[in-house]
């Protein structure tokens, strides 16, 4: 079978299924999200899909008010703004998503620490051509 | 493994410094900006010189593209100055476009291959809508999978500053303090975006509240004024308003010439004893979030080169696009502890302008403003006039500044320059 390349459409294309997908060096057992083809521990570029569980915690993070284009299409804004974390995942990578179920009306109330679960959000692409951005693609978020 | 020296081929000096007035400037074009920092450096060469002998140009700009709809910057900036027909580039390493502009101006000389040569940056950032320039910013971080996820520039640094509090038990006043030192050095600063202390812009909204018959506010001192949050909102938490360096417009350039060459220019050159650089990783990849591995390790290799420690520093510009970003630079270069000794540095006075280790004099990109791809060669215009003793009201006078760092960041860290300046 064809090795699926290890490239953000290919990791676009799993969260589409709904799945969370590393990739994992072959050589030294570095586990990589966002995936990449070549370890940067090792050098190797011998990777393989790996599935998370998409549970982990939080280690930091932001509410925002003024948001990127994307985000206020989504309907974010200084009345309704949006929470946007680091999270560390079981297995041990760290990545970048959007919290949802958390006090964004109050973020003293959000701790660093609580645990989170992979959730799949649809939202328009990331491009300043408005014809490019209008795509809808899954992008991953996490909740408390 | 291979063993590097990491030392230039030979010397290199500044011999002019010039910027342009920071701020919104609605009726100039990038190439326009720089053609002011260029008629400014012209005039700060004590001896003069022809410009004609100038012999290749490295321009920093870090989104034309996008704010302008313009690219090319390089070869425009040199027609507007007049020096077509030499090699002009342009250098775009986000934030710290310029930093990485005159470092390659200064490896162009100590290669041999020119004797003189401009270097800066300019950024013109004002046309777009708040929205579009928090996009256009953004793209700075990764947009497959930083910036998509929601991340703002001012939210990045946020996330930074959460992991700090939590960390090292930082608060938000420790980083309002940098704010209210940056304004009261900016101040100072004629080419400042708000040359006024964080008390003169409180002065000035309960002059409006007065003015328009509103209920008067009544704030016992700066700090009350800055958490309150209907005249300093938060943009992204806890970042508010007053921890961001606004939207600037700008350029700024140096010349650089070879060190034999320096006195024929002026009896004050500063030479440029250190320099070094380093990318890094997005923010979610790296070890820690409460420093920038590659800012420390362009501080290493900048001290390494010349020979000197942080001890020695007489005084550094660092890049505090955001209050947390300050305390992190002035941990990453080596002046303070990271957590609470650095959190805390600016609060305790350490780092104002009379302080043991002043920061940021001419204002920081907090006060002066951070037209993106012009900061880090501004910083450096900063660091001349200082070590000439040519900075007006704001200069250091509580030491003789021989010996000066700058620290530029690109993006969230993932480009920094750090260099160390000397004059002999």
């Amino acid at each position: 079978m064809k090795q699926i390349p290890f490239t953000i459409a290919s990791f676009e294309g799993f969260l589409k299924e709904r799945k969370l997908m590393a990739s994992q060096c072959q050589k030294c057992n570095a586990l990589w999200l966002p995936p990449r083809p070549i370890c940067p521990s090792c050098m190797s570029n011998n990777m393989e899909w790996a599935q998370l569980s998409g549970r982990g915690k939080l280690v930091a993070f932001t509410v925002i008010g003024v948001g990127p284009i994307p985000m206020l299409e989504a309907g974010y804004n200084r009345d309704n703004p949006y929470c946007a974390g680091i999270v560390e995942v079981e297995e041990g990578p760290r990545v970048s998503a959007q919290i949802l179920g958390v006090d964004v009306g109050d973020p003293k109330n959000i701790k660093i620490g609580t645990p989170v679960t992979a959730e799949f959000v649809e939202r328009g692409s990331w491009h300043f051509v408005e014809e490019l951005a209008k795509t809808k693609k899954m992008y991953l978020a996490f909740k408390a | 493994m291979i063993q590097r020296k990491r030392k230039l081929g030979r010397g290199v000096a500044i011999v002019g410094a010039g910027m342009s007035p920071f701020g919104i400037r609605p009726d100039v074009t990038n190439r326009e900006l720089f053609a002011e920092a260029f008629l400014d450096m012209i005039n700060s060469v004590d001896k003069g010189f022809d410009p004609q002998e100038i012999e290749a140009l490295y321009v920093g700009n870090c989104g034309a593209e996008m704010w302008e709809s313009q690219t090319a910057i390089g070869a425009l900036c040199a027609n507007e100055v007049g020096l077509n027909l030499r090699p002009a580039l342009k250098v775009e390493d986000a934030c710290a476009s310029s930093s990485v502009a005159v470092r390659e101006g200064i490896i162009g000389i100590a290669s041999g291959l020119y004797d003189l040569v401009l270097a800066g940056g300019t950024e013109k950032m004002s046309v777009l809508p708040t929205n579009w320039t928090t996009m256009a910013l953004a793209c700075g971080s990764d947009t497959a999978y930083e910036s998509s996820a929601g991340f703002t520039f001012p939210g990045l640094y946020a996330a930074m500053a959460t992991a700090h509090m939590e960390k090292y038990g930082t608060t938000h006043d420790d980083l309002l303090r940098v704010a209210i030192k940056n304004h009261s050095n900016g101040a100072l600063n004629p080419k400042a975006h708000f040359p006024m202390t964080i008390k003169d812009v409180m002065n000035r909204r309960i002059a409006k509240a007065k003015e328009k018959g509103d209920s008067v506010p009544s704030w016992a001192d700066e700090l009350e004024f800055l958490n309150d949050p209907r005249y300093n909102p938060v943009i992204a938490w806890p970042n508010t308003l007053f921890d961001c360096c606004p939207v600037t417009d700008g350029a700024a350039c140096l010349l650089l010439v070879a060190e034999e060459l320096a006195r024929s220019f002026t009896d004050k050159p500063i030479h440029i004893i250190g320099t070094g650089q380093a990318s890094g990783p997005n923010l979610h990849d790296r070890e820690t979030l409460t420093s920038i591995a590659g800012a420390k390790l362009a501080a290493k290799h900048a001290y390494e080169m010349a020979g000197v420690g942080p001890q020695d520093m007489k005084m550094a510009e660092v890049h505090d696009c955001f209050t947390i970003a300050e305390v992190m630079a002035i941990a990453d270069v080596g002046f303070f502890r990271e957590g609470k000794e650095a959190a805390t540095a600016a609060g305790e006075g350490k780092t104002a302008r009379d302080g043991v280790k002043p920061v940021n004099v001419s204002g920081g990109l907090k006060c002066k403003g951070h037209p993106v791809g012009a900061t880090g060669a501004a910083q450096m215009v900063e660091v001349f006039q200082q070590m000439r003793g040519e900075a007006g009201e704001r200069q250091v006078t509580n030491r003789d500044i021989d010996l000066a760092l700058t620290h530029n960041i690109g993006a969230h860290g993932t480009t920094a320059v750090v260099q160390i300046y000397e004059r002999r």
